[in-house]
């Protein structure tokens, strides 16, 4: 049995979207041609929360697209990757927008060079930038994120698991220790 | 969830499940073509050999269409340019094209089986684009990629297919991935263009068209091969578009909702009037555009990828 460590519960967790949300507005200049697009399957609920937190804080509705990165995997081919192909949904032009990317945890980077890809793919953004709720170190690829919920070091042995109310019925975040590997 | 065949050869040896994972690709790739950008670097580095031993304009180009927007690489080689007219066998054709180190062969042959021969003596994933009067089954499923996305199901439905049933590879594909679906298909023509042992398919045969199309939700014409009536099939053009061609006039007996389909090429005035074919009624160049989607999700399975179950 792998053991299990809370890191965030849904209280921690929905206060940590809250801050990262200032901090993507500050960062931004407001929400003035902010566009934000989480990352399948589980950066899009956290983008969702960011866009509703947005509206409360500044009384306006940022667009939130969803974008599955599937076909820009490097290992589809090698059948490394266990990724299945979802729907992508950026139903606005990106052109000349601020591009905020959001996805849950920040490992390696490839699913972020993938999704760059993915979004330029759409058009040529002002910008793009990244937040994520866990960074867990052990970057592959020069690349970093602009907002952190939260940085947890861990080891290569261990997984890190966001939980969304929305696809697993609970928020918490938790790290997982393979045992005897 | 994944096709777990490594080859396409027909739609017999597929599933309920596994035709649903590939319209419900078809329908991701669909939406993703309709936007600004048709292009994905999917299958990135993958060699797919195009061979067509045989004509074909629409299902060659769709393969190829669907291939480019998935980024792999293509090599086409027709059986006229080939060594076959060289006087080569086709095991020493598949040998000398395995040797090429392809990734998928999709292949158009004249004789049934041969997808399946290919299949067995090449390392590469095959995918069957008509093997003869065999099976057709990326033209099947874009046939029922078109109703399901036109009535709103693809199962309970009365889909009547009319016309040249004998020497069709399109019917057969179809009254499989139909009935498996869970369909009544009804097949009508004259008596000499419906081999018998075709009702052992669990299909009905209805020589009276008219009677053929009361209810159905679905008139699926297929051409008549006009060199078919030297060979006595029936006396005349004229005579064939008289009793079984889709006029205006029958359309207007129709379902309201039902619609007419075609797998082209179209021969106006024998099995389809003009009026009908250009109406309202017909999904005709929908069902072309819809290959070039249910052909990037054959290829995208076929290459390994994984296709994610939609909620309908």
């Amino acid at each position: 049995m792998p053991s299990e460590k809370v890191l965030m519960n849904a209280e921690t967790m929905g206060r940590t979207i809250k801050r990262m949300t200032h901090e993507i507005l500050e960062m931004t200049g407001g929400c003035k041609d902010l566009l934000l697009v989480g990352i399948r399957t589980r950066g899009d609920h956290i983008a969702r929360r960011i866009a509703d937190t947005i509206a409360g804080v500044e009384g306006t509705k940022v667009p939130v697209g969803l974008l599955d990165i599937t076909l820009y995997r490097d290992d589809l081919i090698t059948n490394v990757a266990n990724a299945y192909l979802k729907e992508t949904e950026i139903p606005f032009p990106v052109t000349n927008k601020k591009v905020v990317l959001v996805d849950d945890v920040l490992y390696t980077g490839r699913t972020v060079r993938a999704a760059i890809e993915g979004i330029l793919d759409f058009g040529r953004p002002r910008y793009i930038r990244l937040a994520v709720l866990v960074d867990r170190g052990h970057r592959e690829l020069p690349i970093r994120a602009d907002v952190v919920g939260k940085n947890i070091p861990t080891s290569s042995d261990e997984m890190v698991q966001v939980h969304v109310v929305e696809e697993d019925g609970q928020d918490e975040v938790l790290l997982l220790k393979k045992d005897g590997e | 969830m994944s096709v777990k065949h490594k080859n396409l050869l027909g739609i017999e040896p597929l599933d309920k499940v596994e035709i649903e994972q590939i319209l419900d690709g078809a329908k991701i790739f669909k939406e993703l073509c309709a936007g600004n950008n048709k292009k994905f670097p999917a299958l990135r580095g993958k060699l797919i050999l195009n061979l067509f031993m045989e004509n074909s304009t629409r299902t060659r180009s769709s393969f190829e269409i669907a291939e480019k927007r998935l980024g792999a690489d293509i090599l086409n080689f027709s059986a006229s340019a080939s060594s076959l007219t060289k006087g080569e066998s086709f095991y020493d054709t598949i040998k000398t094209l395995e040797s090429m180190e392809p990734h998928i062969v999709v292949m158009r042959h004249s004789s049934p089986g041969s997808a399946k021969f290919l299949a067995d003596n090449i390392d590469a994933s095959v995918a069957n684009a008509g093997d003869g009067p065999h099976e057709h089954p990326t033209q099947a499923l874009l046939d029922a990629f078109t109703i399901r996305e036109k009535m709103g199901t693809l199962t309970g439905l009365k889909i009547v297919i009319a016309g040249d049933i004998a020497h069709s590879r399109v019917t057969r594909s179809n009254i499989f991935l139909l009935t498996k679906m869970g369909n009544d298909v009804v097949l009508s023509g004259p008596a000499t263009l419906i081999p018998r042992e075709i009702e052992g398919l669990n299909v009905k045969v209805e020589t009276d068209f008219d009677k053929a199309i009361e209810d159905a939700d679905v008139v699926m014409m297929l051409r008549i091969q006009k060199e078919r009536q030297k060979e006595s099939f029936f006396p005349s053009l004229e005579e064939f578009n008289m009793l079984y061609g889709l006029s205006r006039e029958r359309l207007k007996r129709l379902k309201e909702k039902s619609i007419v389909m075609h797998p082209g090429p179209i021969n106006r005035g024998v099995e389809i009037n003009s009026e009908v074919a250009d109406g309202a009624r017909s999904v005709i160049l929908e069902q072309v555009s819809n290959g070039i989607s249910i052909r990037m999700a054959v290829l995208y399975l076929l290459a390994g990828g994984k296709i994610n179950e939609l909620t309908h």
